[in-house]
């Protein structure tokens, strides 16, 4: 990655101009400056950028080098978990610890641990740490997790999948599929992720606890900031070069590539599982922010969400994937949360809460069909290139 | 001339149907040659057999000077040691331009680490003005591959098979869809590309054939029906019978 890369890329240096206006305005509307925007609204705002940052990654795997992943949302959610598991253990040992101190006879490693998890999984009827909680004490060990769990499943999946050229809409189908199981899995309360109660209270950093919310909540802006600026400077230059000549013209011809000498499986399975890393770390940041997960949010649906915003927004460039996700979610969220008025039709209210869900699918079908390009296609117009 | 392919008593059935029958060939180093045969005389499958698209049933498919198997190789290892292949419908890709489509097939390390650090070098770029050069495709090396006119794909994609600088090209119906001074400039690239390699010409079009001024081989139903120059298979009783007859 050097010096031309960003000149001959100018719409990257773009996007972390306008990333870095908003960061610095966000802060000045929020508690930090003037107060005039609320905590929830800047946490809201932390989440959107996580949500960029996966839009991104989705738009390589599928823009760029056209598989239409309905899993990556998966990925997505088992580093929310991996960094819940930490947040979630760290707290409770805090409070657990506090609770005994005033015991008169110090308390036992062991009565400590069962205490915790008598808290922790009690929930689900439970008070014994399952295996896959060994290295929750440890921050280091979970954020590694956030890793290497997603890369490791992108890759064995990825590896079977593509070594079998499975394609098109029956990879879709096959990743689907994995998201699903994955969910159900989780659902179960003898999954050891506390089943549909899922991990809360993550809003909630161990050490901060004297902290404020609404300085948290602007440092993990910061840091879903700088990690949407990272991941995006990744996949620009990922896609751009010959990288990206490759990887789109798997897209474009699959079969041709490989009659040219490229192992195409070898580059949709760096593709998919780099992808698949950076969604899981955009989902270590967002559910901190959001502070609980729970199987319903690796749902099938919030993959088939990620890529209506990826083609509302526009496939094939990074920016589009960055407006897509940050409009329609910002959109849904204002029309969910009764943002927008009812409208009185007589003998009808048309209530945006149920009706969202419609207008959504009607754009998706609208822009798909007439607008191809999305919405990062306007600014086709405004650049255009002297033919 | 030494012998560089040897496809020796290959078969392949699909669904019971017999594409190929105990078809033999030998391609040597450097020599053009023409494969000619109506419709379903098993061109294309051939040629899916020795770039491994298609796996035969029985028989050899030996490669280069150490007679290695192709059977068994993956497309892309095939694709590595040496052979080339020119679809029948050109197949560029058409949403990126001359140069990168060039800089693509250009003969370098083809694994993904190797590509995403690669760095472009004055070797490579004066390869692709080489090559631009020898298909008539200079002035337009900036423009979208999709932007070219039919002839012009075909030739750029005759490039790109030149860039990966194969032993031996496997060129589909070349001249489809070409006009007349589209097709001597296509027949001029051939024959010099196979001064120096293996080209194999798999057409229809016998004006372009006899152009081509090389030995033939007429299949038919899937195996060799008649061998050597064009006046000798075109006087053949046989090659009459079968496949001039009907014209």
């Amino acid at each position: 990655m050097n010096k031309s890369f960003l000149i001959r890329n100018p719409s990257t240096l773009w996007f972390l101009l306008g990333l870095s206006i908003f960061t610095i305005v966000v802060t000045i509307l929020s508690d930090a400056g003037l107060g005039i925007m609320s905590t929830s609204f800047v946490k809201t705002l932390g989440k959107t950028l996580c949500l960029c940052l996966i839009a991104v990654a989705m738009d390589v795997v599928w823009g760029y080098c056209g598989i239409l992943s309905l899993g990556h949302f998966a990925f997505f959610g088992i580093g929310g978990y991996a960094v819940g598991m930490w947040l979630m253990y760290a707290r409770t040992e805090g409070i657990v610890l506090d609770s005994l101190a005033t015991q008169t006879i110090p308390p036992t490693a062991q009565e400590i641990t069962d205490a915790i998890g008598n808290q922790i999984f009690g929930v689900v009827g439970s008070s014994e740490f399952p295996v896959i909680w060994a290295f929750s004490d440890s921050l280091f060990l979970q954020l590694l997790m956030v890793v290497l769990v997603p890369g490791l499943l992108a890759l064995v999946f990825g590896w079977l999948a593509f070594r079998s050229r499975v394609t098109g809409v029956y990879l879709s189908i096959l990743t689907q599929a994995m998201t699903l199981a994955l969910a159900l899995y989780l659902f179960q309360n003898d999954s050891g992720l506390r089943g549909n109660n899922g991990l809360s209270g993550l809003q909630n950093i161990p050490g901060f606890e004297d902290t404020p919310q609404s300085t948290i909540s602007l440092a993990f802006f910061y840091a879903s900031a700088l990690a949407v600026a990272l991941g995006y400077v990744l996949f620009a230059w990922v896609t751009s070069g010959k990288m990206g000549s490759v990887i789109k013209a798997i897209r474009d011809n699959e079969s041709r590539v490989r009659f040219l000498g490229y192992h195409v499986e070898s580059y949709k399975l760096f593709v998919f599982t780099i992808t698949a890393v950076v969604a899981a770390i955009a989902g270590a940041l967002y559910y901190p922010q959001a502070g609980i997960i729970n199987p319903a949010e690796i749902a099938p649906i919030a993959s088939i969400y990620l890529a209506v915003w990826v083609a509302i927004g526009g496939r094939g460039r990074l920016y589009g994937a960055v407006i897509g996700a940050a409009f329609v979610s910002l959109l849904s969220s204002w029309f969910t949360g009764g943002g927008a008025p009812a409208i009185p039709l007589g003998f009808y209210t048309i209530q945006w809460t149920d009706w969202w869900l419609v207008l959504l699918g009607v754009s998706f079908v609208a822009v798909t069909l007439y607008a191809p390009k999305g919405i990062g296609g306007l600014f086709d117009y405004l650049v255009r290139k002297p033919s | 001339m030494s012998t560089l392919l040897e496809v020796d008593g290959v078969s392949v059935s699909f669904d019971g149907f017999r594409a190929i029958n105990n078809l033999s060939i030998q391609i040597g180093e450097p020599e053009l040659r023409a494969v000619i045969g109506p419709n379903g005389a098993g061109k294309t499958t051939f040629m899916d057999i020795i770039t491994g698209k298609t796996k035969p049933d029985e028989g050899r498919v030996t490669w280069g000077d150490r007679n290695i198997s192709l059977l068994g190789m993956s497309e892309s290892e095939i694709a590595m040691e040496g052979i080339g292949r020119k679809f029948q419908k050109p197949t560029v890709f058409e949403d990126q331009t001359v140069r990168e489509n060039l800089a693509m097939a250009l003969r370098n390390p083809r694994g993904p680490f190797a590509v995403l650090f690669y760095k472009k070098t004055k070797e490579g770029g004066q390869r692709i003005e080489e090559i631009a050069a020898e298909i008539g495709l200079s002035d337009s090396l900036t423009r979208r591959a999709g932007e070219l006119s039919h002839g012009q794909k075909q030739w750029l994609e005759i490039g790109m098979l030149l860039a990966q600088d194969p032993r031996l090209l496997l060129v589909d119906e070349p001249a489809a869809g070409m006009t007349t001074a589209e097709r001597e400039l296509t027949t001029d690239l051939l024959k010099r590309a196979a001064k120096t390699r293996a080209v194999v010409v798999v057409e229809h079009d016998m004006e372009f054939v006899r152009r081509l001024d090389c030995k033939v081989t007429v299949l038919h139903e899937g195996s060799v029906l008649a061998e050597g120059s064009l006046d000798h298979v075109t006087a053949d009783q046989t090659v009459i019978d079968v496949y001039l007859g009907r014209q």
